[in-house]
């Protein structure tokens, strides 16, 4: 990487100008490298010091890992002078398509609804940077997108000044019109042919400031909202391709076990619709006319199985190596001056709604892939290795997820759908059945956090964490196949590296608080034993669960309010200036009936910082509401979100972030978890997961988007989870006067569903479905 | 194989399937209509909520063999031909006032069970309220929770 340290500086002229290019060609398309706006990389080392992240973060290292490749994003202007952008990014639902055609549209002086953006395929020479992961595309996008709009909007002006006779400094571009001082004017379709150049050629741009934008930083509604509510918007099952049926995949008994015979084959061919049947490495996969059929195949199949890497494994054994596993603690216990705390996160599902899911053609001399997916150059390696082609042998298209929580960082739909079409020499669309998901899918790892913290003479004088964690699966890498590599070394030593390094670059704790430590320990680093990912905020929500649990514990042992004693501990003041709106559109301190309370929490990445206030109703009558087949329990009634996410694209995409935020780590807080019993997961739907629902909802959801003092736009995708739960928690503490060390807190009440058979792998789809209409 | 006739969106079609495939399946493989979405087969997350002759149900738990030629099915690709005009239903609209949908898949399943649910208290002459809401079972995991409970109010008035 640092090779290219020197280049940044010779690409970036002043603050606001920057160089781009047009490129040669018949029709007006223009290029800006997607290094600009990241500082110079000469810093790439990782400082190895306390608290890196508030020199260096996540972010800075996705954007740094983006400067070895001379890339390009580049605009095309068709003849009627309308946008085309195909972003290098996936959209799942965080709203980054809107993001990017605000930025273009802001530039370029065109209206919103003439910038069509859509998501690139596999683009292997972009190598680092087509991953969509720690909420970094708007963060690492913000410059190059600008650039290139800037780049086109003038290559334009000067076309029009042709055309128009007139001084290009005298012309006003507004709306995709371009006027002269005479009155004469011409749209930017009239001059997109001619603003064409025969060769490639440099162009010197100075992109707006931010007092001359009428676009970014106001609410703007997603650009896909007609699609999405007209049934129109096309996810990757609602492709029709030639051919392509039905495939489901009859999964093993056992976490991670594999089929090693089918004992029924034949029957299960003859039955109606079905086509083909076959051993893949993850299961039986059977493909049919309809997924209906497909379901009928797999419950029929007998299948003879091999047990799974952690088959007889049960939660308490998992939580026994982890606790094991501790690293240990550097200050001594001293006695009524400590305060310890203790945390057990167990493993939650990372399923989106929209299941695993791809469209494969294997045919051959090549293959086509389509699906959701956020690391598809990883995915386009993968597959050709299994398939023994050569990479360019392998299409890859990105299609629009439904949801993603870091689930599609991985490509197991893909890869799953590749191996398929290859055994059955036929088109494939392949999809997960949903009890595959919390079974099979991948989860957040199981966690705990041991904190201890020492307070003398009224003040806090240190503060350690050791987080043990089942390892996180980074094998996605950065998306790209030598980093891939890397982090699939032999014995998972890879991996750990990759992950202490994650970690350290997330995990920040913006208290005084003295001497800080805060550790991550993976004690069994092989990740195959376990299906994980980075779920959404990645280690955040339990590290900030647990750190912000103990700051309440510490204000109270120092007899103070929790909000006036983050006040006064607090360091950083963009996280002191969204405590404060936060207390105070919250009402903190409002007097509430017993059995209730508030809780409130804060959490600093992204580059921008969250605080979150509740409040929480724990009485009987409310705990105990009942909605048929539901886990109701406490019930938060109200939630003030408030966000500095630095400079503000759409406030709009990110209230909707921050809202999904909230229910998700609300929801890990409170109800959403998976029991490891005997060598699998007993959670097979939605209901049996208890994920947020609507009885769960809060009443009352505010959230407030800070004016920013940064000149940085900060990610929001994930920023949300992690301050959401820790309130959530802390609320139910201050609530019941109990402090809550084991999540989700309902994790060891009376299992609330009886669990699914797990032979077959799948439920029948029931038969009785007009008896509920309503 | 079965010959089976219904109505879906206003127009008679005709399939060819076996009786026990569940309606979401004909619609989504057979026939190409997607707007349903696939979430759980086990009428558990609702994603794929239509309408059978006015009322909410659930395809994924329903065989085609189970409906007849009189039997009329709507799905959100017809939901905007259900009510006057060229545009849109009013609960489309106010989907769209309120930026609901993330991600967009549980969608269609929300604004098709959000009618039902105006329709039902309609009938019963009474308003909507937060124990109506609370009961809607549609899972977003995206967690647009509380911009559907707003814009189903807001779809209410529009409906008028």
């Amino acid at each position: 990487m640092g090779k290219q340290a020197g280049r940044e500086p010779a690409a970036r002229l002043s603050r606001r100008s920057f160089v781009g290019y047009v490129v040669g060609g018949t029709s007006l398309m223009v290029m800006a490298d997607l290094a600009l706006g990241a500082s110079p990389a000469s810093a790439v080392p990782i400082p190895s010091v306390p608290q890196i992240p508030e020199l260096y973060d996540l972010n800075d290292f996705l954007v740094h890992c983006t400067l070895p490749t001379a890339n390009h994003v580049g605009i095309r202007i068709d003849e009627q002078g309308d946008a085309h952008f195909a972003l290098p990014r996936m959209e799942v639902g965080q709203g980054i398509t809107t993001a990017v055609a605000m930025l273009i549209a802001e530039e370029l002086d065109l209206p919103l609804d003439r910038v069509h953006v859509t998501l690139a395929p596999a683009r292997p020479e972009l190598l680092f940077n087509q991953l969509t992961g720690g909420s970094n595309t708007i963060i690492s996008m913000y410059t190059p997108i600008r650039v290139a709009a800037a780049v086109a909007r003038k290559a334009l002006l000067e076309a029009a000044a042709i055309q128009l006779g007139a001084l290009l400094t005298s012309l006003v571009a507004k709306g995709g019109v371009i006027s002269a001082p005479d009155g004469s004017s011409v749209t930017y379709g009239d001059v997109a042919t001619a603003a064409a150049a025969p060769t490639t050629r440099q162009v010197k741009v100075t992109l707006k400031a931010a007092a001359e934008r009428t676009v970014v930083g106001t609410p703007q509604r997603r650009i896909d909202a007609l699609d999405a509510v007209t049934g129109r918007k096309q996810f990757a099952m609602d492709i029709a391709v030639p051919d392509a049926l039905p495939t489901m995949v009859c999964r093993a008994p056992d976490l991670n076990g594999t089929a090693k015979s089918i004992r029924n084959e034949a029957a299960v061919k003859a039955m109606a619709g079905v086509t083909h049947v076959a051993i893949i490495e993850t299961g039986v996969a059977v493909r049919a006319r309809t997924f209906g059929q497909c379901i009928d195949a797999v419950r029929a199949l007998d299948v003879e199985w091999n047990a799974g890497p952690v088959a007889g494994k049960s939660a308490p054994d998992i939580l026994k190596e982890l606790r094991a596993a501790q690293l240990p603690l550097v200050v001594p216990k001293a006695g009524a001056a400590t305060l310890d705390g203790d945390f057990v996160f167990h493993f939650r599902s990372g399923s989106a709604l929209e299941p695993n899911c791809a469209i494969a053609d294997v045919r051959a001399d090549s293959a086509t892939i389509w699906a959701g997916l956020k690391s598809p150059i990883d995915a386009q390696s993968k597959i050709a290795k299994i398939l023994g082609l050569f990479q360019k042998q392998v299409s890859v298209n990105v299609v629009q997820g439904g949801g993603s929580f870091g689930r599609k960082l991985f490509s197991d739909g893909a890869i799953e759908a590749a191996r398929a079409s290859k055994a059955f020499g036929a088109p494939v669309k392949l999809m997960w059945h949903r009890a595959d998901e919390p079974r099979q899918g991948r989860v957040h790892p199981m966690a705990v956090s041991r904190i201890r913290a020492t307070v003398l003479l009224g003040s806090v004088i240190s503060f350690e964490q050791r987080h043990t964690a089942v390892p996180t699966d980074f094998r996605h890498g950065l998306g790209e196949r030598l980093t891939a590599e890397v982090s699939a070394l032999p014995t998972g030593l890879g991996n750990l590296g990759f992950s202490e390094t994650v970690f350290m670059l997330t995990q920040e704790l913006p208290y005084n608080f003295g001497v800080i430590t805060q550790l991550l320990n993976e004690p069994k680093p092989a990740p195959d034993r376990f299906n994980t990912s980075s779920v959404r905020n990645i280690y955040s929500p339990d590290v900030a669960t647990a750190n912000e649990l103990m700051v309440d514990q510490l204000a109270k042992r120092l007899k103070q309010d929790p909000v006036a004693f983050r006040r006064s501990y607090l360091k950083s003041r963009v996280v002191k200036r969204v405590l404060n709106r936060a207390a105070e559109l919250g009402e903190w301190g409002r007097a509430m009936p017993a059995g209730t309370a508030q809780g409130i929490a804060i959490h600093k990445e992204y580059k921008g910082a969250t605080a979150v206030l509740v409040e929480i109703d724990c009485r009987p009558e409310t705990v105990n509401r009942k909605v048929r087949d539901a886990v109701t329990g406490p019930r938060v009634t109200k939630a003030v979100v408030v966000i500095d996410a630095g400079v503000v694209i759409n406030p709009l995409g990110i209230k909707a972030q921050m809202m999904g935020g909230f229910m998700d780590g609300m929801a890990q807080a409170l109800t959403y978890g998976n029991h490891l019993v005997d060598g699998h997961f007993l959670e097979a739907s939605w209901d049996n997961s208890a994920y947020t629902r609507q009885w769960n909802t809060p009443f009352d959801f505010q959230c407030e988007v800070l004016d920013s003092e940064s000149k940085v736009p900060g990610g929001v995708g994930e920023a949300g989870v992690a301050a959401s739960m820790a309130a959530v928690a802390c609320a139910y503490a201050r609530a019941t006067g109990k402090m809550p060390t084991e999540f989700p807190i309902n994790f060891h009440d009376p299992l609330h569903f009886e669990p699914k058979p797990f032979i077959p792998s799948v439920p029948q789809s029931p038969t009785d479905g007009l008896s509920y209409t309503s | 194989m079965t010959t089976h006739t219904f109505k879906l969106n206003g127009e008679t079609v005709t399939v060819e399937v076996e009786d026990d495939v569940r309606i979401l399946w004909v619609l989504r493989d057979v026939l190409g209509v997607t707007g349903p979405k696939y979430g759980c087969g086990i009428n558990v997350c609702k994603a794929c909520t239509s309408h059978i002759n006015g009322k909410a149900f659930n395809p994924c738990s329903v065989p085609v063999g189970a409906i007849g030629a009189d039997d009329e099915i709507t799905t959100i690709e017809g939901l905007a031909d259900t009510v006057d005009g060229d545009g849109l239903h009013p609960m489309q609209e106010a989907w769209l006032e309120h930026d609901v949908a993330q991600c967009g898949y549980c969608q269609p399943g929300q604004i098709m069970a959000a009618v039902a649910l105006v329709n039902r208290v309609r009938a019963e002459d009474r308003a909507i309220t937060e124990d109506d809401l609370d009961a809607i079972r549609n899972v977003c995991r995206c967690g647009t929770y509380s911009r559907i409970r707003d814009a189903v109010r807001t779809g209410a008035e529009m409906m008028g």
